[in-house]
């Protein structure tokens, strides 16, 4: 039997990543994960919403996909944007930001964090980044 | 529209920003906003008070940055208190809290600061 699949679908609008936090909740709460890993999870969940809305340059809607494993939640969010190489995106460092134009780009560091692990899959039709995080 | 609310308040020569709501690109802007408006006045002693912040987005974060860099460049400082777990973690991610400071409290912030 496959597992249990909550699919979302987001228009790119301000403020939309809060509805997936919202429906993260509800499926932490219903896996029994604490307090901690469910704010974590939805933080890291509104930057991979940011980076899709952002960073894909695409006017089409997001998709995620939350999978509640026996052991873990896995959480799927793609786009139908340009791609990107998420390999040669710089670790940001707080001591070169605070001196620099640009003091933004820490999405994919706070998602790794917080998260156990994150994988991306991207090409030119569009990414997705698969995130999980254990019970 | 993003429910972001922000209040002012003086308390001595500190100004006391509390802030209301996701703390996303546009509550950044209005808080960078204040406290670069109260360095313009003279002022070098910021309070945020998180309380009713349950969550923020990195790019809020970041314009918090834009006013670490300001105030170092008058020797001020910048400080936050009753701070949500997952907003603290956000921010030693980021590493603002090698550039600012974290209190459990007005008061104790108050009195680190004077």
């Amino acid at each position: 039997m496959s597992n249990p699949t909550v699919e979302l679908t987001l228009p790119v609008m301000q403020d939309m990543e809060l509805a997936a936090t919202k429906t993260a909740e509800v499926i932490a709460n219903r896996m029994d994960l604490d307090e901690e890993k469910t704010d974590e999870i939805s933080m890291a969940l509104i930057e991979a919403c940011i980076n899709a809305f952002e960073h894909s340059k695409s006017k089409d809607n997001i998709f995620i996909q939350y999978i509640i494993d026996p052991e873990k939640l896995i959480i799927k969010v793609g786009d139908k944007g340009i791609g990107f190489d998420a390999e040669v995106v710089a670790i940001p460092k707080i001591e070169e930001k605070i001196i620099s134009d640009n003091k933004r780009g820490w999405g994919l560091q706070l998602m790794k964090e917080l998260m156990d692990t994150v994988d991306f899959q991207s090409s030119e039709d569009g990414t997705t980044v698969t995130m999980t995080k254990n019970r | 529209m993003s429910d972001f609310n922000l209040k002012v308040r003086e308390e001595g020569d500190i100004t006391i920003l509390e802030t209301s709501g996701y703390l996303n690109n546009f509550g950044g802007d209005r808080v960078a906003s204040i406290c670069k408006q109260s360095i313009s006045e003279g002022k070098r002693k910021l309070l945020i008070n998180m309380e009713n912040t349950k969550m923020v987005n990195s790019i809020g974060v970041s314009i918090l940055i834009e006013v670490i860099e300001d105030l170092q460049g008058v020797n001020g400082t910048i400080g936050y208190y009753n701070v949500a777990p997952i907003v603290e973690k956000t921010f030693n991610i980021m590493g603002i809290t090698n550039y600012s400071k974290i209190y459990t409290s007005e008061e104790d912030a108050i009195e680190a600061l004077k």
